[in-house]
């Protein structure tokens, strides 16, 4: 096991340096000269010459490059133009709202979404799994803008019961943070139960019908046994897959609902960022998303391992 | 004295939007304990859901309509019971058990075999968790599983086929149940270790007094084990009676039938395989009167016009379930005697070779790390030499994963050997390129082993046969060449008329000949046919293996003949070729190598194969070879054979014994017959 996770984080790092050479390279990507590009047309002489230097644009590609990798490695992503802050403060501030929302909605749309599934395989062909399913099939395929839209317009517009934006920690005002956050964290975490359910139905109703659980069958144990024990595990598996999938999907995911609750997290720091042409601020995001991507999946071939012993090497 | 399992007119329905089709059509059975009886039946004959009806595992559509189950000990009907109540799950697994017949998917894999095991006494005994890991490491040695204490935490794909079915029946019998049913539990096994199971199996129910029913399609296995047996047809029990008398005295024109349609060892070299014509009707729509009417060779008006009979006595303790009287029968059985019997079609083989094969060796490649480095080979095949005549059939024979199937794609050339000469009509296609290889290719067919799989769903009959015509160019015109496919359709016994369905419009025989037609359209001088009956019925397994036989007659064409049922090998064979584990072992006439096996394997497998004449079955040793067939990636050194050998000698262990020639045609690689 601890050859494995050594072997996959080695694998880890090579598609970390290959991402990061793409990233890096987002400079160049701009037409036209990079200052000029990032600052506008408008700047005296001694801005560009400064920024000129400081980008290191006077020096080969590849020394560029590493001294990039260097300092990105210790944190130092230069200073946003946009901003006029260094890029990891600003980065600092806004990262925290977005893992607080992704991760909130990831805990409860895990164990939601499995119950229901299983609930739904269980009754298979009941009222119960009809509803379940035509709700899940309906969630999955909902636009997240359109149901933020539609909560917000239900809730803060129609029924006045919540407030419409804003972000405030538990810790700073308990009540206050709770009525805040709940739209949004419903909003991200309902695409997840819905496509989660839909996943652990199907795989379940497949399992059901393996020649294992005729076993178990055969063997006297209880309904209840059956599906917890011999099912379940099995049908997981490829619900693992979907959770990897969200999982690394988290940091970047929130773009929607960050702009329609005016949130200000790390998605809505990234569209600015790319409005604004902010090469430093854009490198930073793309970076950070791709680590907590790669780390994800890191995390779901451990949980693959770990539910399947047939993956084991 | 009651007995322990008693079935009544068990009738078992599946729902369809076509209404209900009925699968077990009133079935009555009985076992005492200690007994073992057999069920045999063709596939959809409805044994296995008469087994998971008594026990009420049939799951929707499926439900026991009507009928009666009462076990020993137990107030009342079984089936009155609701099928997870508490009474129910602890008759299941606790009294009555069940094998089933695929040992790599019955069980789970995310579990270990120790918990699978463990649950099953926990869930039946009042036993503490630590007693239930005791009694099932016992379970686990009872069942001759190697280093059972450390293997208890294993999981089951850490085992192979036979071991997995080991565990199985472990965890059958750990609750200490009466009955044991095992449904088809040894089909997917190869002989010896089929063998070695249910001998297992038969002991342990001797000393515990534990009954077993036997489901199986094979009459050899129900022989050779069981006391009695049920014959099943179309959800029907058609004759039941003591074994001897099933074999011997057989009441029921369905059970004549179905012996004469299997080869068996002992046959002459040239009886002809008498197949039961036709198909069994589909459940959907079974006449009511008796469904083997229009397959019958003794039928008579009257079987039509009455209802599908009851069984009746015709014998001390024989049942049997038809209209004709006994008298009837064997006047009609003489009549029938007396017809003009179909010769054995006459084969011409020619003294000239069509293949020579000369030391081929085929490696598989182990990779590892990112890099994929090489770091080892799969010897698959090593030294492989024989010759093939023009017209002649070479049978060969070997267990699972013994090198069959890389052969034969060597011959075919869909692997390239890392060594060796493969000499086709004098010249060498072992080395060649693609492009150099391309006017043998259409000389070299093959049939596959299953019919199912291996036509492709979307294309209609005729164009799977027309393909191959198309690719060679061998007709000029579109009219020549659709008239030749219609030829071969009539060779293979299709009607033309079905050129334009598709595959699953055909039964598995139909399939078959398909596959057939399609080996043919080539004019190949050589076909492979791997397995190519394996996956049928054993009424069809007559017709196709005869058809076969026709075409060879007719058209010339040599095979090399793929199978691990060494009856129908025997059957269709002039010489035969043993494998043990990519080696040649033994290459003689198919004759003399029934008769004087050389090589302690051939001699072992030759045992193994269980029989159906329970005479010849009693004069068989109970097992003939212990052991499993090691991996091909650790091969003992020296001779292959030599861990399961009982003759095993100090030179066997170091040195590989060569193919030599003993007898004339006879060669074999033992030391035991080494000149010297």
């Amino acid at each position: 096991m601890g050859r494995f996770i050594l072997k996959r984080l080695g694998q880890t790092l090579i598609v970390l340096f290959i991402v990061s050479i793409f990233v890096f390279l987002m400079v160049s990507f701009l037409p036209g000269d990079p200052v000029y590009a990032m600052l506008g047309g408008e700047i005296s002489q001694e801005t560009y010459d400064k920024w000129y230097y400081d980008l290191g644009l006077d020096k080969p590609i590849v020394v560029r490059y590493f001294s990039w990798l260097g300092k990105a490695l210790v944190g130092d992503f230069g200073t946003s133009a946009s901003q006029h802050k260094a890029v990891i403060d600003v980065v600092a501030q806004r990262v925290p709202i977005t893992l607080y929302f992704s991760i909130l909605a990831f805990i409860i749309s895990v164990p939601l979404g499995i119950l229901l599934g299983v609930l739904a395989a269980v009754h298979r062909g009941t009222k119960l799994d009809g509803i379940l399913t035509t709700f899940a099939n309906v969630c999955s395929c909902l636009p997240q803008f359109f149901i933020s839209v539609l909560f917000l317009y239900l809730f803060s517009m129609i029924l006045h019961l919540l407030p419409s934006y804003g972000f405030t920690w538990p810790w700073e005002d308990f009540g206050k943070s709770v009525s805040q956050t709940i739209m949004p964290i419903t909003c991200l975490a309902i695409g997840g139960v819905a496509s989660i359910c839909r996943q652990t139905r199907s795989s379940m109703l497949e399992v059901i019908n393996q020649d294992y659980i005729r076993t178990a069958k055969s063997k006297g144990l209880s309904q209840h046994k059956i599906i917890m024990k011999h099912a379940l595990k099995n049908a997981l598996i490829p619900v693992i897959t979907l959770m990897g999938l969200r999982l690394g999907g988290m940091m970047g995911g929130s773009m929607f609902v960050e702009t329609v609750f005016n949130i200000s997290g790390m998605d809505s720091l990234l569209v600015s960022a790319i409005r604004a042409q902010d090469i430093p601020l854009i490198q930073a995001c793309v970076l950070l998303i791709a680590v907590v991507g790669s780390v994800a999946n890191i995390i779901t071939d451990i949980v693959y391992a770990a539910v399947d012993p047939r993956i084991r090497i | 004295m009651n007995h322990l399992l008693e079935v009544k007119d068990l009738v078992t329905c599946f729902h369809t939007d076509d209404g209900d089709v009925t699968a077990v059509d009133r079935v009555s059975l009985h076992i005492d304990r200690g007994e073992i009886i057999g069920l045999v039946g063709e596939s959809g004959s409805g044994k296995s859901v008469t087994m998971m009806s008594i026990q009420q595992l049939i799951s929707p559509p499926g439900y026991v309509k009507s009928g009666e189950v009462y076990l020993d000990g137990v107030e009342g009907n079984l089936l009155t019971y609701k099928a997870d109540s508490e009474k129910m799950r602890s008759i299941r697994g606790g009294r009555i058990s069940m094998i089933f017949q695929e040992p790599m998917t019955s069980l789970n894999p995310v579990l270990t075999i120790g918990y699978q095991i463990q649950e099953n006494i926990l869930q039946h005994t009042d036993l503490d968790p630590e007693a239930a890991k005791k009694k099932a490491i016992e379970m686990l040695k009872m069942v001759k599983i190697p280093d059972a204490e450390q293997r208890y935490n294993d999981y089951p794909q850490q085992f192979s086929g036979g071991m997995r079915q080991r565990i199985m029946i472990a965890i059958a019998l750990s609750a200490n149940p009466d009955l044991l049913i095992a449904d088809e539990a040894t089909t997917a096994l190869d002989v010896t270790t089929q063998a070695q199971i249910l001998e297992m199996i038969r002991s342990i129910a001797k000393k515990t007094n534990t009954a077993v029913i036997i489901v199986t399609h094979n009459l050899g296995i129900v022989a050779r084990f069981a006391e009695r047996i049920y014959v099943m047809y179309s959800g029907r029990v058609m004759e039941t009676s003591k074994t001897w008398n099933i074999f011997k005295k057989s009441g029921h024109p369905y059970t004549k039938a179905l012996l004469r349609a299997i080869p068996r060892l002992d046959d002459p070299k040239d009886r002809v395989l008498i197949p039961i014509d036709g198909l069994p009707p589909s459940p959907a729509d079974r006449p009511t009167y008796c469904p083997f009417y229009k397959r019958c060779e003794y039928r008579k008006d009257s079987c039509k016009e009455n209802a599908m009979p009851d069984l009746q006595e015709i014998g001390p303790d024989h049942y049997s379930a038809c209209l004709l009287s006994q008298n009837e029968m064997q006047a009609k059985e003489i009549e029938l005697r007396n017809r003009p019997q179909k010769a054995a079609p006459v084969k011409n083989i020619r003294d000239e070779n069509v293949l020579e094969v000369e030391g081929v060796k085929k490696y598989f490649p182990i990779l590892k790390g990112i890099m994929r480095r090489h770091v080892g080979d799969v010897k698959a095949i090593e030294d492989i030499s024989y010759t093939l005549k023009k017209g002649e059939t070479l049978g060969i024979v070997g267990e699972s994963g013994c090198g069959k199937t890389t052969m034969a794609r060597c011959v075919m050339r869909v692997y390239k050997p890392e060594a060796g000469i493969i000499r086709f009509n004098g010249i060498d296609i072992a080395g060649m390129k693609d492009k150099e290889l391309a006017p043998y290719r259409s000389k070299i067919a093959m049939i596959f082993q299953d019919p199912f799989s291996s036509l492709d769903p979307r294309q209609t009959a005729g164009s799977i046969v027309e393909e191959s015509l198309i690719i060679n160019h061998s007709c000029k015109t579109e009219k020549e060449r659709q008239e030749k496919v219609d030829r071969l359709f009539r060779l293979v016994g299709l009607d033309p008329s079905l050129k334009n369905r598709v595959p699953h419009e055909f039964s598995g025989g139909q399939r078959q000949r398909l596959g057939i037609a399609r080996a043919l359209s080539s004019d190949p001088e050589i076909i492979v046919c791997d397995e190519p009956i394996s996956a049928l019925d054993v009424s069809i397994q007559a017709q196709i293996i005869n058809l076969l036989e026709e075409i060879q007659a007719k058209l010339g064409v040599s095979y090399i003949f793929i199978a691990h049922d060494l009856a129908v090998v025997k059957h269709i064979s002039d010489r035969v070729l043993v494998m043990y584990l990519g080696h040649i072992v033994e290459i003689a006439d198919c004759d003399e190598l029934y008769k004087h096996p050389f090589h302690p394997y051939t001699e072992a497998l030759l045992q193994a194969v269980p029989e159906a004449d329970p005479d010849v079955e009693k004069t068989k040793p109970a097992v003939a070879l212990e052991g499993e067939v090691p991996s091909i990636i650790n091969r003992p050194a020296g001779c292959p054979f030599h861990n399961r050998c009982k003759h095993c000698m100090e030179r066997c262990t170091k040195e590989v014994p060569q193919l030599t020639e003993f007898d004339s045609g006879h060669q074999v690689a033992c030391f035991l017959f080494d000149k010297e």
